[in-house]
């Protein structure tokens, strides 16, 4: 029987603060898969804040330590493409002509996937064995759609979860208005924009708002809660996990 | 040019509270991002076109001395003069200059974002020439006593009944009561005021999109062919292009075009292409006595071999901020100096320096939008990245987020310590946000909770639950398993 592959989950830093269910789903996801899943406790972030803040100096440690940490395992998988896409697009741009670093990071690199990408792309997974009557609508985050090419992926595997319907909202692929810290340093302009995006939402008409990144989620679940949407907000791996048991992000109204 | 830049915070929020401004925003967003979608689909190859321009235009920036002699050269030889300007204000002087020998009093003016970067209208009125805008657009801001806030559509922040306005305010020697209902009627009449000044200019000025090296030719594109009349009717025709501007043959320029208007419009090509090579021949029927081409640097050739030689690239298309939702969000004139949106917040800080401009490159959710639009592949989140590390470099990031990003860093550079802190946080949080599981009030968060709820932590973090679990599990089995 082949080895199993061993996979480092990168949890990401919000899916550990905010939302322990997301990591627990992507466990679930990756065991169910076949893969022999480890947690690195060495791990704190991916370094984006720093790195969007243009202090590379603190980025290049973090990644350091990142790497050196994950860098055993076969596969490096995040349930954020956003991570995923700090991890595998710009640790090379960073460390780009430093020495040993510069090969450590584009060898470090490849192996990173964003969760559910990962889960069909390289493990090959049709179908996952989850249930939800609910109708929901799916948002696809920035940095997994531009950097990494996440798009029908968690819409095909949604596909094989018994009694989902996916209904499209208009413009789910343009940006929440998160954008990490911008959200907090520009937050006139970011609520124009999630403001936006929650009449998309609205008028999706869907049970259930779904996305792959935890930062748009909490943006887009703090808009809508505040607005007394009815939609209610989770990580799209809860539900191909069929861990649906813990309340949405940001609670229900 | 005078710039608001550092004022951005503050611009942006009058934008956001300008409800008119707001409902014109809804036309970028809807006239521009589908025609450009469907025009890209139906051309098999424009991809592949985008990577030949690319091509072309990094073969030019690294032979750009050597093509702008070959232009020169080929200006000369068609009888036409070349005016090199390294800075604004030179390239004024030398403006002001060929206006005064021609005598001129007025410029008729086709549209040009480098006249607008050095300011050119208020100089000629202040040296007591009239220029007289003649794309529709530009003549409705210059009306208005504007700036255009779109590269490609400088009016798209105004209204029709401002327009009305505005030429009921301006037209006093046209009847009160004429129609002025439809959009067609606006038009007819900017059309008729504007001949009499085409016929009347001395000076005729336009920009340039491509400057072809081969032929010693400038070349516009319009959609409303006042362009072909600001240069053919007056006496002496001026160009005034950037430096970049420059391809090396006809061929390249096609090559171009070809994801220019596509980019800009979702037109295939633009109503107009015009090539000027040269004054009127002997043989030619029309056309200006003499030709000027006024070539600018105001700091390109700096960012030539730096992190920013990308941008060079730009063909102005503005396909960048059509599909940005900052711009979406505030319009261009938030942006508070001549270039908008995305490329706008790549130029800005190179032509008015970071200090003043740093905002820009700040406001970006870095969604890559504009990256993924971008005819040019120029990307543009990573040039705005660039800026914000020489501000962090030079210490001109506000003391308070240095502060707190380096706290932050610190922190995150010791896993066990930073445990510990997520652990607090994650139990804290958790109980100040109760059943409800979000709170409306976030103590040092008041930015974001002003807008929306934050949804709370569940309780312990991941990794203590994990570490838990797996301690358990040891216990169980005698093994850690396959976890670590």
């Amino acid at each position: 029987m082949p080895q199993p592959v061993k996979v480092g989950l990168f949890v990401t830093c919000l899916v550990d603060l905010f939302r322990p269910t997301v990591g627990f789903a992507a466990v679930k996801l990756l065991e169910e898969a076949g893969c022999d899943v480890h947690v690195p406790v060495q791990q704190t972030c991916c370094g984006q804040p720093a790195w969007n803040s243009g202090d590379r100096a603190d980025t290049a440690d973090i990644a350091k330590q990142v790497i050196k940490a994950f860098e055993e395992f076969d596969y490096v998988v995040a349930p954020s493409g956003s991570c995923a896409g700090m991890l595998s697009k710009h640790y090379p741009e960073l460390f780009d002509g430093v020495h040993v670093w510069g090969e450590r990071s584009r060898a470090f690199a490849v192996k990173v996937h964003e969760l559910v990408s990962f889960l069909t792309d390289v493990m090959g997974v049709e179908a996952v064995e989850a249930k939800l009557e609910a109708t929901v609508t799916y948002h696809d985050s920035c940095a997994g759609l531009r950097e990494l090419g996440v798009q029908a992926q968690p819409r095909k595997l949604l596909e094989s979860v018994e009694g989902l319907r996916l209904k499209e909202m208009n413009n789910a692929n343009v940006c929440c208005g998160f954008g990490g810290t911008f959200a907090v340093k520009y937050s006139d302009i970011s609520n124009a924009i999630v403001t936006e995006k929650a009449g998309n939402i609205d008028k999706a008409e869907a049970d259930l708002l779904l996305a792959g990144d935890l930062g748009c989620l909490l943006n887009m679940a703090g808009k809508l809660r505040r607005s007394g949407s009815k939609t209610q907000v989770r990580h799209v791996a809860e539900v191909l996990a069929g861990m649906t048991d813990a309340p949405p992000i940001g609670g229900k109204d | 040019m005078q710039t608001t830049s550092q004022k951005f915070k503050e611009n942006a929020k009058a934008a956001l509270a300008n409800e008119q401004l707001q409902a014109s925003l809804i036309h970028v967003r809807h006239n521009f991002i589908d025609k450009r979608a469907k025009a890209a689909a139906a051309l098999p190859e424009f991809e592949a076109l985008r990577d030949n321009a690319v091509a072309i235009k990094n073969h030019v920036l690294e032979n750009l001395d050597a093509y702008l002699e070959t232009f020169e050269r080929n200006v000369i030889a068609n009888g036409g003069k070349v005016h090199w300007a390294a800075t604004a204000a030179d390239a004024r002087g030398l403006i002001l200059d060929i206006c005064r020998k021609a005598g001129a009093r007025t410029v008729t003016k086709g549209k040009s974002m480098i006249s607008e970067e050095i300011g050119l209208n208020e100089f000629l009125e202040n040296s007591g020439i009239e220029p007289i805008e003649t794309d529709l657009g530009e003549y409705i801001i210059q009306l208005r006593g504007e700036s255009p806030s779109h590269i490609i559509a400088p009016a798209v922040h105004v209204n029709m009944d401002q327009v009305r306005d505005d030429f009921k305010r301006v037209h006093t020697h046209l009847p009160p009561e004429r129609n002025m209902n439809e959009p067609e009627s606006l038009l007819k009449e900017a059309r008729s005021v504007l001949r009499d000044r085409f016929l009347s200019a001395d000076v005729g000025l336009t920009g340039a999109n491509f400057l072809v090296a081969e032929t010693g030719s400038t070349v516009i594109v319009t959609n409303e062919g006042n362009g072909d009349l600001t240069q053919t009717l007056p006496r002496v025709h001026v160009v005034i292009a950037s430096i970049e501007k420059i391809v090396p043959t006809l061929e390249d320029m096609s090559q171009i075009m070809r994801v220019l208007a596509r980019s800009a419009t979702g037109q295939e090509m633009s109503v107009y292409t015009t090539l000027s090579s040269g004054p009127k021949r002997k043989e030619d029927p029309d056309g200006p006595e003499e030709f000027h081409v006024v070539l600018l640097d105001n700091g390109r050739t700096d960012m030539l071999g730096t992190e920013f030689k990308d941008m060079l690239r730009c063909i102005r298309c503005g396909a960048c901020m059509n599909h940005c939702p900052v711009y979406h969000a505030i319009g261009g004139h938030a942006y508070g100096w001549v270039y908008p949106g995305p490329m706008g917040s790549v130029l800005t800080p190179q032509f008015i320096g970071v200090e003043k401009g740093g905002q820009l490159p700040n406001a970006s959710t870095f969604c890559g939008r504009c990256e993924e639009v971008c005819p040019m592949r120029i990307p543009l989140p990573k040039l705005m990245r660039h800026w914000r590390e020489q501000e962090f470099t030079r210490h001109l990031t506000p003391p308070a987020q240095r502060r707190n990003l380096k706290a932050w860093a610190w922190l995150a550079k010791r896993p066990k310590l930073y445990r510990l802190a997520t652990r607090l946080a994650a139990r804290g949080l958790s109980i100040l946000g109760g059943r409800r599981h979000r709170t409306s009030f976030l103590p040092m968060a008041g930015a974001w909770t002003r807008h929306r709820d934050m949804p709370t932590p569940e309780g312990a973090t991941f990794l203590a639950q994990w570490k838990a679990g797996t301690a358990r599990q040891g216990e169980r089995k005698g093994t850690g398993g396959g976890r670590s």
